[in-house]
């Protein structure tokens, strides 16, 4: 990925070309199917289960790993942390991609998605979770298109408008930890409603709370794992002080991360105390549940510290996979693997191929989005003509 | 230009405040919500059912419904548990382990029209609606195929087109509102041939079940599955062992649907009210603090600013003394030289002048 496809004379057909350009057209394919065939042709959905990978994954996880755009930004704009100033134009772009995608993923997943507007335009269905969660999706993903725009109106050379988006930074942050705050949230509160089907592990009154820890949870690790893979396949479109402040992020959000997982285990410790749920512990998914929390939380929370402490970076990078992995663990176990729990096997669902298919694809686009926005725009280093002008 | 209270109140939900306005956020107010007074229902008693199938039949022909894989004669089908479909509105089960002298038993599911609706509640574009006559109904004309309804249903009861490319619809009983509303009776209550099913007003439902419990206190078990469950159903069930030996579950309590999410929807507001004062109260402190600190800064830099020019001031004054004072000795060296060298020639002079005058 090394070679810039951008540079005039060289061969297109790179490796990481061939292999998403191979995905691309399954992924048209898929569509294709899709709807010509209706979800029955593509999904293993039922009427017992009714979301599926495309809701576990594109939806939940999506959003979950999109949210180092609204930490990053609060760290640095509201909370006045400019050292990991390098930071934000990348985490921005990866949540706007990030959301864009979820919000195509919706589009196949949605029995008829040219009506997705509806809820806004046509009757609002204000007592649904979902409509909180669809309100605040819209809404900030149109605060990080703006957010965005002045990479490529740096790139395109517009001062104007530039500088005008850039005078709106505070306010944007604000409303973006705001509306993030709210969905975060409300993708957890989703399943509030469904006490009967949700294992009593999973389930819990402070599902919203534990939603949006985790999701902070998730923008930091996001972060730093990204930062690690910029730096490997775009050092050459790094500036300096995006080299050099590289491993100063992963230090200071390997540190946050730490506090926000001892915090994140305790209140799940609360949960379970709370509910007096102890005796599931004991069940096979009393067991799976103390993997992702022992696992997944308690272990990362000890290596992020032990990685702040001994300033080692690479354990840090490790840890952010690790936790990144914890988060969709623990989405799929909420959307899917602890959902319906109650149902015999033969009822449970496990996604079809051509599920799997369409989310690869929808990674895919969004792997090319960003590396064709990191080669040509401002994203890892300063535009020579905006230095220091943030 | 004229807006209707409704679009208002649509509006005003839109911005996120209905949640201190609906019913659905009433879960910390006293109010207990029993159902539309004269709301219709149906009583279903599993000790008169004889697994027929006859409701299925008639469901699907009221409904037009696709005819079914196999007829609705064939009892073979019973073998098996069943459940909704979207093909089938309702679907009969026969329990074959039941503890009951008769033998099997037979249950009947559809849906069950909950007082509160987990799927009114869910759907982010109303496309459902409890109805004052007792049916929740559905509007396939704005429904946008999220599914969430069949996440929150308690009952499992909606069912999804799957098959169907662009056009899917949720499938599910309608009471058969259409027909109730004529005041014709539902399908599946029409063509029961044992009146296993009682159609009537809720309240009333309820006065029979008792009565029957009451007077047959060895047939029945004693519970009215639906006065309660989930906040309490238009569909009623009497049966002669336990619910859960006849596929029911026991274990969902009595909360409304909506009650479940309504502490989640009330967090709505207060964090839009509150978010932004405490992020702008968190962004002030740390651009005062950097003030403080660039103003800290900048004291310190004037101060060793003018630290070292009085230093300097100091050191050039001592120069400059110095040097006044060298030039004064200088001057005064030079003056005694120039004074007793001017002394020389005077008293040479005077000497000349002297041998002068005296020659």
């Amino acid at each position: 990925m090394s070679e810039d496809t951008a540079t005039i004379g060289k061969s297109y057909f790179t490796p990481f070309n061939i292999i998403a350009g191979l995905i691309v057209i399954m992924g048209l394919v898929l569509t294709v199917i899709r709807f010509t065939g209706g979800l029955a042709a593509t999904t293993n959905l039922s009427d017992y289960n009714p979301w599926g990978l495309w809701i576990g994954f594109d939806l939940l996880v999506g959003v979950a790993l999109a949210a180092g755009g609204y930490v990053t930004s609060a760290a640095v704009y509201l909370f006045g942390m400019k050292k990991y100033h390098s930071a934000v134009r990348p985490a921005i772009l990866t949540a706007f991609l990030g959301y864009a995608l979820v919000v195509l993923a919706l589009h196949y997943d949605v029995g008829r998605p040219w009506r997705l507007p509806y809820p806004f335009i046509v009757q609002q269905g204000t007592t649904s979770l979902l409509f909180e969660v669809g309100a605040c999706v819209a809404l900030y993903l149109m605060v990080l298109f703006i957010e965005f725009t002045p990479v490529p109106l740096e790139w395109l050379g517009f001062k104007h408008a530039r500088n005008l988006v850039v005078k709106l930074t505070l306010l944007l942050t604000v409303f973006g930890v705001v509306l993030s705050t709210l969905h975060q949230s409300s993708l957890g509160a989703l399943f509030l409603i469904a006490p009967s089907k949700l294992h009593p592990l999973w389930y819990s009154p402070y599902l919203p709370v534990y939603f949006f820890v985790s999701s902070i949870i998730a923008g930091l690790s996001m972060v730093i794992f990204e930062s690690t893979l910029s730096f490997r396949f775009f050092k050459h479109k790094m500036d300096e002080s995006h080299s050099a402040e590289k491993d100063t992020i992963a230090l200071g959000f390997g540190k946050a991360a730490s506090f926000v997982l001892a915090g994140y285990f305790i209140i799940k410790v609360i949960g379970i105390s709370a509910g007096n749920q102890w005796h599931f512990l004991t069940t096979n998914y009393g067991l799976w549940y103390l993997v992702e929390l022992l696992g997944f939380v308690a272990l990362p929370c000890f290596f992020y510290a032990v990685g702040v402490r001994d300033k080692n970076v690479t354990l840090i990078k490790w840890t952010a996979f690790w936790t990144v992995i914890g988060v969709v663990i623990n989405r799929f176990n909420v959307s899917m693997i602890a959902f319906n729990w109650h149902l015999p096997s033969s009822e449970r669902y496990f996604p079809h191929w051509m599920e799997i298919g369409i989310s690869v694809f929808i990674v895919t686009v969004g792997l090319i989005a960003f590396k064709f926005i990191v080669t040509r725009m401002p994203i890892l280093y300063e535009h020579p003509e905006y230095k220091d002008a943030h | 230009m004229s807006i209707s209270r409704r679009k208002f109140l649509g509006w005003l939900g839109a911005a996120g405040l209905s949640t201190t306005l609906s019913k659905a956020a009433s879960a910390a107010t006293t109010k207990h919500f029993t159902g539309y007074p004269d709301s219709v229902g149906v009583l279903f008693d599993n000790t008169r059912c004889i697994g027929c199938r006859k409701c299925e039949a008639g469901c699907n022909k009221v409904n037009e419904l696709p005819a079914p894989d196999q007829s609705f004669d064939d009892l073979t089908v019973l073998a098996q548990q069943r459940r909704t479909t979207a093909r089938a509105y309702t679907v009969v089960n026969r329990y074959d382990k039941v503890n009951h002298p008769k033998g099997p038993l037979y249950g009947k599911i559809q849906c069950n029209h909950c007082l509160e609706p987990a799927c009114a509640s869910a759907c982010f574009v109303r496309a459902f609606d409890k109805t004052k006559i007792g049916a929740v109904t559905y509007d396939e004309t704005v429904c946008v195929g999220c599914r969430y309804c069949m996440i929150a249903c308690p009952f499992e009861i909606p069912t999804y087109e799957y098959y169907k490319a662009l056009t899917p619809r949720v499938m599910k009983c309608t009471l058969c509102y259409p027909r109730i509303s004529k005041g014709l009776l539902p399908g599946c209550v029409e063509s029961c041939p044992t009146e296993s099913l009682t159609y009537g007003k809720r309240r009333d439902l309820l006065r029979i079940a008792r009565e029957r419990i009451h007077r047959f206190p060895e047939r029945y078990v004693d519970h009215i599955y639906g006065e309660h469950e989930m906040g309490g159903t238009s569909w009623l069930y009497l049966s002669a062992v336990p619910f859960r030996e006849v596929g029911m579950r026991e274990d969902l309590g009595v909360t409304p649907a909506p009650e479940l999410t309504a502490g989640a929807l009330s967090g709505v507001p207060i964090v839009v009210g509150m978010w932004p004062v405490l992020l702008t109260g968190i962004y002030a402190i740390s651009k005062r603090k950097e003030k403080i600190a660039s103003a800290e800064k900048e004291q310190a830099v004037t101060t060793a600013v003018e630290q070292a020019k009085a230093e300097a001031e100091a050191q050039l004054a001592e120069a400059l003394a110095k040097a006044e004072e060298e030039k004064k000795k200088a001057i005064e060296s030079e003056g005694q030289k120039a004074l007793k060298e001017g002394d020389k020639p005077q008293a040479e002079e005077a000497d000349k002048t002297e041998t002068e005058e005296d020659s």
